[in-house]
C-alpha cells in the first residue's frame, strides 16, 4: 500500500484531488438540496422530461460528430453551424411565410415535413460545401491543420448567415396543433417535447439500421476501420466520406427543427453552444459509436436540466440555472480528463492522438 | 502540356462563374453596400465596387494565363468576365420580379443601385455585362504585356488602391502636418482625386520598372559587404526601429495611437499564445481566460468603486501577472496528458467556464456580474496619470518589448528547443529525456503571464470591464493572428496583429464582417499558406519539406 502511494506522481495526485473535490461538491450539494427540498415532485418530473427532449436534440447533433470522427479522426468544429444553417434558413424562407398564410395551422403535418426537408437539405448542402472546399484538400495534413480550418469554417458560416438573414433573433411560429399538453403515464407532457422525443427515436433507429444493414453503411464502417484496406476492397473512400458528412448534417438539420419546436426562436449564433454540448455528448457516450452518441446526449440533457437544481441549489448559490452551461463544460472537461473513451467507446482518442 | 490545351471556353466560363458567385456572395451578405460608402477615387470608384470587380478581374486574368495561345487568352478572359457578370445580373432580375428583401435583409435597393449602376433592370444588366467584359478584356491585354511591366502595373494599382482606401486617415494626417490647402490638392471629400490617382499609378509603375532593372545590382552590392559590417548594419536597423517606435505617437495623432494601443495589446497576447501554440504546439482555445483573470485582478485591486481595493496600477500589475500564471498552472495541470484536438476543446471549455462564472450572480459580490467593474483608474507615472493614448502607448510598448525580448531569448534557449521537440513529437521528446510536465506547465505559465499582463493593461486602459468582453472570439482573434503571421514567428505576431486587429479598426465599416474574414482567412491560410505571411525559418522548412526537397532552405529567403 505504502509502496503504491510512493509511485503516484505529482500529476496523479492533482487528478485525484480534483476527482475527490468534485465528488464531495456533488454529494454535498445533492444532500443539501434534498434536505431543503425546494421543488415538488412535479418540478422534478418537468426537469427530467425537458432534459430528455433537450438530450434528444443533443443526440441527433452528436451523431454527426461521431460519424465524422469515426471516418476522419477529426473534430468537425463547424458541425454546430450545419445545425444552425438548416433551421435558420427553413425558418426565414419556409416557416415564416407558411405561418403568415395560415398553411402551418391548417396542415401542420405537411408544413412540418416541408420545414424538416428544407432544414435537412440546407444543412447537407452547407456540410458538403465545407467538406469539399475546406476539409478534403487537407486530409493528409498534420492534425492541428484541419481543426483550425474547421474553426475557421465555423466562424465563416456563422457570419455568412448573419449577413444573409440579419443578426436579430427570429421567432419560430407557434403551431396550434402542437400547443398544450397530453396526458401520458400519468403526467402532462408538452406536445412539442413529445414530438421531439418520438421523432428522435425514429431517426436514431433509422440511422442505426442504415449504418448496420445497408451496403453504404457497411462502406462507412469499413472506411472508419481502415481507409487503406477499404480502398483495396473497392470502396470509393471520397464518396463514402462525403456521404458520412451528408448523413451527419441531415441529422443536425433535423435537430435544428427540434430546437425550434422546443425553444421557438432561432438566430445565427445558435449553433455554437448546442454544437459544443453535442460534442460533449458524443465524447460522453464514446466518440465513434452511434448508440454512444444517443446515450451521451440523453445523459447530458438530463444532467444539464436537473443538475443546477440538484447540485447547486443546496449550496446556496443564487440563480443556479445561470450555471447550467458551467455544468455541461465541467462535465466535458472531466470526461476528457478521466475517461476519454466515454461510456461505450473504445480508446480511440489514445490510439490516434 | 495537356492541361494547357485543355483550357477551353468551358473552363473559362467555369472560372468566370466562380468569380461571379464570389461577387454575388459578397453582395448578398451586405458587404458591397456597406463598403460603397468609402470612396477610393472621388466619383470614380468605391470600395464596394472594387470588391465586386476584384474576383472577376483576378479570375479572368487566371483564365488568360492558363490559355495556351495568345489569341485564345484574350477570348478566354473576356468570356470569363462575361460569365462573372451572370450571377449578379440574375440577382438584378430576381430582385425586380420578387421582393427578395423580405428574406435576405441585405438585398436592398441600395445594393441593386450599385450593381445596375442606377440604370434600371434591363439597361443595368447590359452595363454590368459590358463592364465585366471590359475588365476581362483589360486583363487579357495586360496578360500580353512583358512579365516585368505587368508586375509593375499591378504594383502601381495596388499602391493606388491602398492609398485610396485610407484616404480619410491620410487626409486627417496631411491636414495636421501640412494644412488644409495641401491636403485638398490630393484628397477631396475623403477620396483620392482622379488626377492624383492617375499620377500615383504612373509614378509607382515607372518607379517599379526602374527598380526591377537596377534593384538586382544594389542587392549584389549588399551581398559583398563583409560580415562585420553587416552586423553593424543590423544593429543600426534595430536602433532605428526602436527610435521610430519611441517617437511613433508624435506622428500618428491620438486616433491612430489608440488603434496602435489596441494592436499592441493583441501583440502581447499573440506573443503569449505563440509560446503555447507556436513553440510548444499545445492548441489552447481558452486563452482568453488568462486575459480575463489579468483584467479582473487589476480591476478588483485598483478600482476606486465599491468593488475595488484601490491600490496603485504598478502594485497591481505584478499581482495580475502572478494570478494569471497561477491560473495557467492550475488549468494546465489537469490537461497535461491530453493532446491535439481534445486539448483544444477542454481549454475552450475552461475559457467559457471562467466567462460564465464572471457573469453569474454567484460571484456578483466580488466581480460585479453582468454589470462588470467600473472606475478603474488609469496608470500613473511619476505623479501624472497616463490619460492620453499617446501616454498609455508607452506602457503598452514596454509590455510588448519585454514580452518580445523574453520570447526571443526563450526561442533560442534549451527550454525553447524542448518546446519545439514537444511540438514535433511528444513521445519522442519524452524518450529524449524531456520532462513533459515541467516543459508543458512552463509553456502554459509563460503564455498565461503575457496574457495576464495584456489583460491588466486592457482593464486600466478601458477603465471599466464587463464579462462579455472576454468571450471566445478573443481567443479566436489571437489564434487567427498568430496563424496569419506564422506560427512560432515573432515578427509574424506583429504582422498578424496589424492585419487582423489594426485593419478592421481603420476600416470601421468592416467591423461587422470581421469574423467572417477571420474564418475565411483561417481556411485560406491552412489551404494555401499554412506557414503564415512571415514564417519562422524552421516552420517554413518543415511545411514545405515534402514539396521541394531540393534547395537548401536558407537560400529560400533570398527569393
Amino acid at each position: 500500500m505504502l509502496k503504491r502511494l510512493k509511485n503516484i506522481d505529482f500529476l496523479g495526485l492533482v487528478l485525484w484531488f480534483i476527482r475527490a473535490s468534485i465528488i464531495a461538491v456533488v454529494i454535498w450539494g445533492s444532500v443539501a438540496t434534498i434536505i431543503q427540498n425546494p421543488y415538488t415532485t412535479r418540478n422534478w418530473i418537468d426537469f427530467i422530461v425537458f432534459g430528455i427532449a433537450q438530450g434528444s436534440m443533443y443526440a441527433l447533433i452528436a451523431i454527426g460528430y461521431s460519424l465524422v470522427y469515426g471516418v476522419l479522426f477529426m473534430i468537425n468544429f463547424a458541425h454546430g453551424e450545419f445545425f444552425m444553417s438548416g433551421i435558420l434558413t427553413a425558418t426565414v424562407l419556409i416557416a415564416g411565410p407558411l405561418s403568415a398564410s395560415g398553411f402551418l395551422d391548417e396542415q401542420p403535418v405537411w408544413g412540418l415535413l416541408l420545414i424538416l426537408a428544407v432544414s435537412m437539405a440546407v444543412s447537407i448542402g452547407v456540410a458538403l460545401l465545407t467538406e469539399r472546399i475546406a476539409y478534403r484538400p487537407l486530409r493528409k495534413a498534420p492534425r492541428l491543420v484541419p481543426l483550425i480550418t474547421a474553426i475557421g469554417a465555423s466562424f465563416f458560416w456563422q457570419y455568412t448567415f448573419r449577413g444573409l438573414y440579419g443578426s436579430e433573433v427570429k421567432p419560430f411560429p407557434q403551431i396550434q396543433a402542437l400547443a398544450g399538453t397530453v396526458p401520458l403515464f400519468g403526467i402532462d407532457m408538452l406536445k412539442s417535447q413529445l414530438i421531439v422525443i418520438i421523432t428522435t427515436v425514429i431517426m436514431l433507429v433509422g440511422l442505426y439500421v442504415f449504418v448496420m444493414r445497408t451496403k453504404t453503411g457497411k462502406a462507412i464502417r469499413s472506411v472508419a476501420e481502415d481507409k487503406d484496406v477499404a480502398v483495396l476492397m473497392g470502396i470509393d473512400v471520397d464518396r463514402t466520406i462525403t456521404i458520412t458528412f451528408g448523413v451527419g448534417a441531415a441529422m443536425a438539420g433535423a435537430a435544428g427543427v427540434m430546437y425550434a419546436l422546443v425553444f421557438r426562436q432561432v438566430h445565427f449564433f445558435m449553433g455554437f453552444f448546442p454544437g459544443l454540448k453535442a460534442f460533449t455528448a458524443a465524447v460522453l457516450g464514446g466518440i465513434g459509436s452511434i448508440p454512444g452518441a444517443a446515450i451521451g446526449g440523453l445523459f447530458l440533457g438530463i444532467f444539464e436540466s436537473v443538475g443546477p437544481a440538484l447540485f447547486l441549489q443546496g449550496l446556496g448559490i443564487p440563480a443556479p440555472h445561470q450555471l447550467k452551461d458551467v455544468i455541461a463544460f465541467t462535465m466535458l472537461v472531466l470526461i476528457l480528463i478521466f475517461r476519454p473513451q466515454g461510456i461505450l467507446g473504445e480508446r480511440l482518442a489514445e490510439k490516434k492522438a | 502540356m495537356p492541361t494547357m490545351q485543355d483550357f477551353n471556353l468551358r473552363k473559362a466560363i467555369n472560372f468566370g462563374l466562380i468569380a461571379g458567385v464570389i461577387s454575388l456572395f459578397i453582395s448578398v451578405i451586405g458587404m458591397t453596400t456597406l463598403l460603397s460608402k468609402r470612396q477610393l477615387i472621388a466619383g470614380v470608384l468605391t470600395l464596394g465596387q472594387l470588391l465586386i470587380f476584384l474576383a472577376p478581374a483576378l479570375l479572368s486574368y487566371q483564365a488568360a494565363e492558363k490559355s495556351s495561345k495568345k489569341s485564345r487568352a484574350i477570348l478566354n478572359s473576356v468570356v470569363a468576365g462575361l460569365a462573372a457578370a451572370t450571377p449578379l445580373a440574375l440577382l438584378i432580375l430576381l430582385e425586380s420580379l420578387f421582393n427578395l428583401r423580405q428574406f435576405f435583409i441585405n438585398v436592398s435597393p441600395d445594393l441593386i443601385k450599385i450593381i445596375n449602376f442606377g440604370q434600371g433592370t434591363a439597361a443595368g444588366m447590359a452595363i454590368l455585362f459590358a463592364a465585366m467584359g471590359l475588365i476581362g478584356l483589360a486583363m487579357g491585354l495586360v496578360h500580353l504585356l512583358q512579365p516585368q511591366i505587368r508586375k509593375s502595373i499591378f504594383t502601381g494599382l495596388v499602391v493606388m488602391l491602398i492609398i485610396g482606401t485610407f484616404s480619410e486617415l491620410l487626409t486627417e494626417r496631411l491636414r495636421a502636418f501640412f494644412g488644409v490647402e495641401f491636403s485638398k490638392t490630393i484628397f477631396q471629400s475623403k477620396a483620392l482625386l482622379p488626377s492624383v490617382a492617375a499620377i500615383i499609378l504612373i509614378v509607382v509603375t515607372v518607379f517599379s520598372i526602374v527598380w526591377t532593372k537596377t534593384g538586382d545590382k544594389i542587392k549584389q552590392r549588399l551581398d559583398v559587404i563583409p560580415a562585420g559590417q553587416k552586423r553593424t548594419i543590423k544593429a543600426g536597423n534595430w536602433v532605428v526601429l526602436l527610435a521610430v517606435l519611441f517617437l511613433l505617437p508624435q506622428f500618428l495623432g491620438s486616433y491612430l495611437t489608440e488603434v496602435t494601443n489596441n494592436v499592441g495589446i493583441f501583440v502581447l497576447m499573440g506573443l503569449g499564445l505563440n509560446i503555447v501554440v507556436g513553440f510548444a504546439g499545445l492548441l489552447d482555445l481558452g486563452y482568453v481566460a488568462f486575459f480575463a483573470i489579468g483584467a479582473y485582478t487589476m480591476a478588483v485591486m485598483t478600482s476606486t468603486g465599491a468593488l475595488g481595493v484601490g491600490v496603485s496600477f504598478w502594485l497591481a500589475l505584478p499581482v495580475s501577472v502572478t494570478a494569471a500564471i497561477i491560473a495557467g498552472v492550475l488549468l494546465g495541470t489537469p490537461v497535461l496528458r491530453m493532446r491535439g484536438d481534445y486539448l483544444a476543446i477542454v481549454t475552450l471549455g475552461f475559457g467559457e467556464i471562467i466567462r460564465i462564472l464572471a457573469n453569474s450572480d454567484m460571484l456578483k459580490s466580488f466581480l460585479g456580474g453582468a454589470q462588470g467593474i467600473l472606475n478603474i483608474p488609469k496608470p500613473e507615472f511619476m505623479g501624472t496619470a497616463l490619460i492620453q493614448p499617446g501616454q498609455l502607448y508607452y506602457v503598452v510598448l514596454a509590455g510588448c518589448l519585454l514580452a518580445a525580448f523574453v520570447s526571443w531569448r526563450l526561442s533560442r534557449s534549451r527550454l525553447g528547443r524542448q518546446w519545439m521537440a514537444l511540438r514535433e513529437d511528444e513521445d519522442v521528446a519524452e524518450a529524449m529525456g524531456i520532462n513533459l510536465v515541467k516543459t508543458k506547465l512552463l509553456a502554459f505559465a509563460i503564455g498565461a503571464a503575457f496574457s495576464g499582463l495584456a489583460g491588466a493593461i486592457f482593464a486600466s486602459k478601458l477603465t471599466s470591464i464587463f464579462p462579455h468582453s472576454f468571450n471566445l472570439l478573443i481567443s479566436i482573434n489571437v489564434l487567427s493572428l498568430i496563424i496569419v503571421g506564422g506560427m512560432g514567428s515573432l515578427p509574424g505576431v506583429v504582422v498578424g496583429a496589424l492585419i487582423l486587429v489594426g485593419l478592421p479598426e481603420l476600416l470601421r465599416e468592416f467591423a461587422e464582417y470581421r469574423y467572417l474574414m477571420y474564418g475565411a482567412l483561417l481556411i485560406v491560410m491552412m489551404l494555401a499558406k499554412p506557414e503564415g505571411f512571415w514564417p519562422s525559418a524552421i516552420q517554413r522548412r518543415e511545411l514545405h519539406a515534402y514539396e521541394d526537397p531540393g534547395p537548401v532552405p536558407d537560400n529560400a529567403q533570398t527569393e
